[in-house]
């Protein structure tokens, strides 16, 4: 218990706490214009709607992957599993160079959406795609152990009970695995927003249209603003512990309802 | 409803887990399949429920033909060993859980729902559970929740695999007195697994002994203790001694010495002699068919229950015997022994 806390409050609270102490430097009046200033809040905006909106991808992504690889059985299956941790390993800078050469307007992927008129690399759609890239992983890790001892007597229950697939998925598994789906949309919601390698390769880094919230207290600093950059990150910090808090709280819900057993 | 079960082979690779099966199933009977683990009864359960599949053969449920259906449109309830309850469920919803998923069009109302449900918790006597999470339950609860659940689709059929095998024995008792009664107050036809011969004899109208994929022999309760048709029956139900001896025409020699008991009618040549426990009947040296000196004796209930050392076999063969307790028998007393009944049935090879 002791070194429990001990430890939290210096790896975790400590620095938290050095963080809060920076913005007191600044007033709130100039707390205010800080945070409120259009690149900051654009930047906000940008930063935690795309990892929203890459963690839902993910989500559903994730848990189709996951499905095929407990539930079949095909050659590579071990490989594609293997796969799955890239984004894990890969240093962050590798991969937003790899998908802003894959997504670039000569690249592989890049000229044929180019045709069709999409323009990925440079734009808000780079910025989601490394954001999915990275957010992959938690989802698939943290909902494949719990289908792996889901167990298949509950699908045979509920087909002798007259389900068929569709009420089995839909009313008996996925209710089951929904604790396991939150912590991994947590874990790639928090990895997006906290995101910055891989992302500022990609994301071309316009003002108010592609600059993440990362990218613009590092900006900030390297102005040496670093009140300013302080600020930024103290909302950053109140607005993921607010996301996190609340999912956490939903999943405690979800788990008082499933228990492991 | 009548199930009927013709020619029935599943293999699992090179293993034959049910080899050329038959069985008929009476409407209304409540039947047990017994046998050792990997004897095949649990697949044959799986086959006539839907969950599993025959390489060849028939299963015929009230007349038609039950293999042309998958699991969902047999009509079957299933109740699992480890109860199987979906635990993101109510108990309530649970047992809600086959009415809803019906399809639209015979669907019932809610209220309709709603007070099925309530009528199944009240037979099973868990209508005070509604609101909880199976995690709440003791196993004795969740399996009779389980039960109910696969009650509410009113199945045509009841199958029941270890019903009450991951129980502690005290509740285990309670659970079979209680399917019983069940049985005759709903009277569908039920079948269920066991390799708790206990549980068989004491549950059902009539047992399937099974091993190795095969039927051994159906009958009563009754009829498989007094007169099981094989050496693998009568060894594996109720306690037997055993006594390897050849036969040799009517006579019967154990270690080369003749038993003083007639071979009725056993083929010649190696042979296993069974005896039940307390159908050896003890007697002064000298006065009966084998003879031993008794090691140890432990006395409880109505019973005697002495190990005796088989004369002329150096000590090596040592056998249970229950004898009453008009006469206390002592350690280190030598007495005869003879089977008031037994059954001869030839070595296999």
């Amino acid at each position: 218990m002791g070194l429990t806390l001990t430890w939290l409050s210096v790896i975790i609270l400590i620095p938290l706490a050095a963080l809060f102490l920076k913005t007191f430097e600044l007033s709130l009046d100039q707390f205010w214009a800080i945070v409120t200033s259009r690149r900051t809040l654009n930047a906000l905006k940008i930063s935690f709607g795309l990892s929203f909106a890459a963690a839902c991808v993910n989500l559903v992504m994730g848990t189709i992957i996951v499905w095929a690889l407990v539930r079949y059985r095909f050659p590579g299956r071990r490989l594609f599993d293997a796969i799955v941790d890239i984004p894990f390993a890969l240093p962050t800078a590798v991969a937003g160079v790899a998908l802003t050469q894959l997504f670039a307007q000569k690249g592989w992927l890049g000229a044929p959406l180019a045709e069709l008129g999409i323009k990925v690399a440079f734009t808000p759609i780079g910025i989601f795609i490394a954001m999915v890239f990275i957010g992959i992983p938690f989802v698939v890790r943290t909902v494949q152990p719990v289908l792996i001892d889901l167990d298949p007597e509950i699908e045979e229950a509920a087909a002798s009970l007259g389900a068929n697939r569709w009420h089995t998925v839909f009313r008996v598994i996925l209710p089951s695995l929904i604790p396991a789906l939150l912590t991994g949309f947590a874990l790639a919601f928090a990895r997006a927003i906290g995101e910055y390698g891989s992302v500022i390769f990609i994301a071309g880094n316009l003002p108010n249209i592609s600059e993440i919230a990362p990218l613009l207290i590092v900006i900030r600093l390297s102005e040496f603003r670093y009140a300013d950059a302080t600020a930024i990150a103290v909302v950053m910090l109140v607005a993921s512990f607010l996301i996190i808090f609340l999912i956490n709280r939903l999943q405690r819900w979800a788990q008082a309802r499933i228990p492991v057993h | 409803m009548a199930i009927e079960v013709t020619n029935i082979v599943k293999k699992f690779g090179s293993f034959a887990a049910l080899d050329n099966v038959d069985l008929k199933v009476a409407d209304g009977e409540l039947l047990a399949l017994l046998g050792p683990s990997g004897s095949g009864k649990t697949t044959l359960l799986r086959i006539i429920a839907g969950l599993d599949w025959p390489d060849s053969g028939e299963v015929a449920i009230d007349g038609e033909n039950a293999l042309s259906r998958g699991a969902s449109e047999r009509q079957v309830g299933f109740v699992f060993q480890h109860y199987a309850l979906f635990r993101h469920m109510t108990v309530f919803e649970n047992v809600a859980f086959g009415l809803r998923v019906q399809p639209r069009a015979i669907r019932k109302d809610e209220a309709t729902i709603r007070a099925r449900v309530k009528n199944l918790l009240d037979l099973v006597q868990l209508d005070w559970l509604a609101n909880r999470y199976p995690s709440q339950l003791s196993g004795g609860q969740r399996q009779r929740i389980a039960l109910a659940r696969a009650l509410a689709i009113e199945p045509r059929i009841l199958l029941l695999d270890e019903p009450f095998g991951a129980l502690d024995a005290k509740v285990r008792k309670e659970l079979r007195q209680w399917l019983r009664s069940l049985h005759s107050e709903i009277h569908v036809t039920s079948i269920f697994v066991t390799h708790d011969q206990e549980e068989a004899l004491e549950v059902a109208n009539r047992v399937v002994v099974m091993d190795k994929g095969r039927i051994e022999q159906i009958g009563s309760p009754g009829e498989v203790y007094d007169n099981p048709a094989t050496a693998f029956v009568h060894g594996f139900i109720g306690e037997s001694i055993v006594l390897p001896v050849d036969v040799a025409g009517d006579a019967v020699r154990l270690d080369g010495r003749p038993l003083n008991i007639p071979a009725l009618g056993a083929a010649s040549g190696a042979a296993k002699l069974f005896v039940r426990r307390h159908d050896m009947a003890v007697g002064p040296a000298g006065t009966g068919a084998l003879e031993g000196a008794i090691r140890h004796v432990r006395s409880f209930g109505p019973i005697q229950r002495a190990e005796v050392a088989l004369a002329g076999s150096e000590g090596k063969t040592v056998i249970e015997i229950d004898a009453p307790r008009d006469r206390e028998l002592q350690a280190g007393e030598i007495v005869s022994l003879q089977p008031r009944r037994y059954r001869i049935f030839a070595a296999q090879e």
